[in-house]
């Protein structure tokens, strides 16, 4: 087991470097192979409407003509070590993970992606906890009572859940619930040290409307799973040992069926970490999702760089997580 | 018969689909006293299996119809609350699956399964209390090291191995009844008597009955004292082994002796197979569902075309059998056919080439 953690620690550390690399090629080699000089790329670093000595002190600044394997030592170390930029009238030292400054706001990025984590992991976390609580029952039921009347109205709902887009339920549920009957009116981000029940009722909405796409999409996969499990052998044996029903359930079955579910769930929860998108940018939440999007519209490039970095990075680690669960869950795959 | 562990009287069990009624199990009787041991036989979809489902309330929560009457050491157990027919299983009587692999929970760890199966019937005992005796069961079932191996997996295991562990679970509780369904097809031929030989050494040792369902003649020709040949749902023949070896009455059992190579033969002419395939159980054939495969049914002027044959006893007592043939014309014809005689529907073999024994 332990031999088994560490051999996955070792391949996360050389996944993240490939994930650098990648990102890297994709901001400074691509560009150069599709026939960009220098020139033109720094132009991107320096924001709409630049003037040209902007551009080309951001060129020399970015030592963009420097050979690829200097640019990619400098970028690795300014994320591992903090860099110090020559601004002319003197040195701006920029603090380890540096992604660089936005030229947006003239701020290093790094922390400015800090301050917007915790709206996106209060969404996730709070999110994912009503979806797989609700999904994973729903689906248990479904499956044990299945051809009800509960299991195929909550598999027409899972259905609708699955179809509708955030978009489309986030705006109703908002026109219904924060304008219409004013029960969770003004969704904006309070911290949850400076006031958390301000923080929960605020985003009670968004939590559901998220939880609602994904419960659907749950309440499906372990309905399929949990149908699976109860057909098994072994779950015959539990019944026949004289176990109480409850027990070849909950333990027996349910053990087994959820074993998948974790596997999608961390990478789930590691995708939104990155940014749940189209629900923040609905609520207009501060998060991630909104910073890139509006990284984005700005072109600006190391704050994208940077969310890019952040996003691959917690697919990872959840992947990392997940990885060392499943091994918990199922001893087949520890060795 | 008072004093039996096990009467099975007049059991039907139907599932309704779509398609119709499936009668698998259609009016079945036996009975099985404390350390002597039964071999149900039949082919696929013959029912062998639904019986022993039935006999230890696996059919809960399915569709199954259930009639007549199941008593164990007296007590019903059709129609009965599901939950003392729980307290019942796993205690009183135990069952062995025929793929240990996929009968073991590959997530615990054998120990903890053969805990678990002890304790829910054993609340009073501590864990170490139950952990101790899970380690005994597997010394006793053959498992070497086992206060080391009680913490492995099943996937741990080879097949003979785990065939072993599910044996030690179900013997944990000393029950006295346990139904092995099919439980060495899975595993090897080499395995195979090893496993046998223990279930024997075992029954001999905790004197329980045995119920031994296999498609296998040889399996019940090694350890059953009575036979229960079961076709379509039904009861073919039923007696005790040496009766059914030595004078077997439905031509049903001629086809599975005749198709059964055997080593005891010194040798042999050729195999001859039952023709056809098993009858749907939806639409099971009029008279005697046997008759569209069976090459007698001239014999009797088409009597087995629409009457159902009744169970009939035969000299032998306790020996009994479901045909409409007379006694005389059964032993005529299985004179001609244990000596060797080979139906004219059977082709002769196309010759292979190479030597002849």
């Amino acid at each position: 087991m332990i031999t088994f953690i560490i051999r996955r620690l070792i391949g996360t550390v050389f996944l993240l470097i490939v994930v650098s690399m990648i990102t890297f090629a994709i901001f400074f080699l691509l560009p150069r192979l599709a026939g960009q000089n220098t020139y033109q790329l720094a132009t991107q670093y320096v924001g709409r409407n630049p003037t040209r000595e902007a551009i080309l002190q951001v060129e020399q600044q970015l030592g963009l003509a420097d050979p690829l394997y200097l640019q990619y030592g400098r970028f690795l170390r300014s994320i591992v070590l903090g860099a110090h930029y020559n601004s002319g009238t003197g040195s701006t030292y920029c603090p380890p993970p540096c992604f660089g400054y936005s030229f947006r706001s003239q701020q290093p990025v790094w922390p400015q992606m800090v301050s917007d984590l915790p709206v996106t992991i209060s969404l996730a976390i709070g999110a994912s906890v009503l979806w797989l609580v609700g999904g994973v029952s729903i689906g248990v039921i479904s499956a044990l009572r299945r051809g009800s009347f509960f299991d195929r109205f909550s598999m027409g709902v899972a259905l609708a859940g699955v179809s509708l887009p955030i978009f489309f339920t986030g705006l109703i549920a908002l026109e219904l619930f924060s304008y219409k009957w004013p029960i969770f009116p003004n969704v904006t981000y309070v911290s949850f040290t400076t006031n958390p029940l301000l923080w929960a009722r605020n985003l009670v909405l968004p939590w559901i409307v998220l939880a609602f796409l994904y419960a659907a999409l749950y309440a499906r996969l372990t309905r399929a799973g949990m149908l699976e499990t109860m057909s098994e052998d072994y779950i015959r044996t539990a019944r026949a040992k004289g176990l109480p029903e409850r027990t070849v359930i909950v333990k027996h079955g349910l053990r087994s069926a959820l074993t998948p579910i974790v596997t999608i769930f961390g990478m789930d929860l590691g995708l939104l970490l990155g940014g749940a998108i189209i629900t923040e940018v609905t609520f207009s939440l501060h998060g991630l999702g909104l910073f890139t999007v509006m990284a984005i519209q700005n072109q600006d490039l190391p704050e994208i760089l940077g969310v890019t970095m952040l996003a691959a990075f917690f697919i990872v680690i959840a992947n990392l997580v997940v990885d060392i669960f499943y091994a918990v869950l199922d001893p087949r795959v520890r060795y | 018969m008072p004093g039996a562990l096990l009467e099975v009287e007049d059991l039907r069990i139907h599932f309704p689909t779509q398609d119709g009624l499936v009668k698998s199990v259609d009016g079945v009787s036996f009975s099985l006293e404390r350390g002597r041991t039964l071999g149900i036989v039949g082919e696929s979809g013959s029912g062998k299996s639904v019986t022993s489902l039935g006999i230890m309330g696996l059919h809960q929560g399915t569709q199954a119809q259930i009639t007549g009457h199941i008593r164990l050491d007296g007590e019903e157990l059709v129609g009965t609350q599901p939950t003392r027919v729980r307290e019942l299983r796993g205690d009183k009587m135990a069952m062995i699956f025929q793929d240990p692999l996929s009968s073991l929970h590959p997530y615990f760890t054998v120990g903890n399964q053969i805990i678990e199966a002890y304790r829910v019937h054993h609340p009073e005992v501590t864990k170490q209390q139950a952990r101790q005796r899970a380690i005994d069961m597997l010394e006793r079932v053959g498992i070497p090291q086992p206060s080391v191996r009680v913490d492995d997996y099943p996937h741990q295991f080879s097949g003979g191995m785990r065939q072993r562990v599910m044996i030690a679970m179900a013997l944990v509780n000393d029950p006295g009844l346990l139904i092995a369904d099919e439980p060495t097809t899975a595993l090897d031929v080499t395995v195979q008597a090893q496993i046998l030989d223990l279930i024997s050494d075992l029954q001999a040792e905790f004197g329980s009955a045995v119920i031994m369902i296999t498609h296998d003649l040889g399996v019940v020709a090694e350890l059953s004292d009575d036979i229960l040949v079961m076709y379509a749902g039904r009861v073919a023949e039923y007696g005790s082994a040496a009766d059914i070896f030595a004078r077997p009455g439905h031509p049903y059992t001629w086809g599975l002796l005749a198709s059964m190579p055997r080593m005891d033969r010194e040798r042999l002419t050729r195999l001859v197979p039952i023709p056809g395939t098993p009858p749907s159980l939806i639409r099971v054939p009029s008279g005697c569902p046997f008759h569209p495969r069976c090459r007698y049914g001239h014999l009797n002027g088409g009597r087995s075309e629409t009457e159902v044959p009744e169970l009939r006893a035969t000299e032998e007592t306790g020996h009994l059998v479901a045909c409409h043939l007379t006694a005389a014309e059964r032993t005529r014809q299985w004179a001609l056919l244990s000596a060797g005689q080979v139906p004219d529907d059977v082709k002769e073999p196309v010759p292979q080439g190479g030597v002849e024994a």
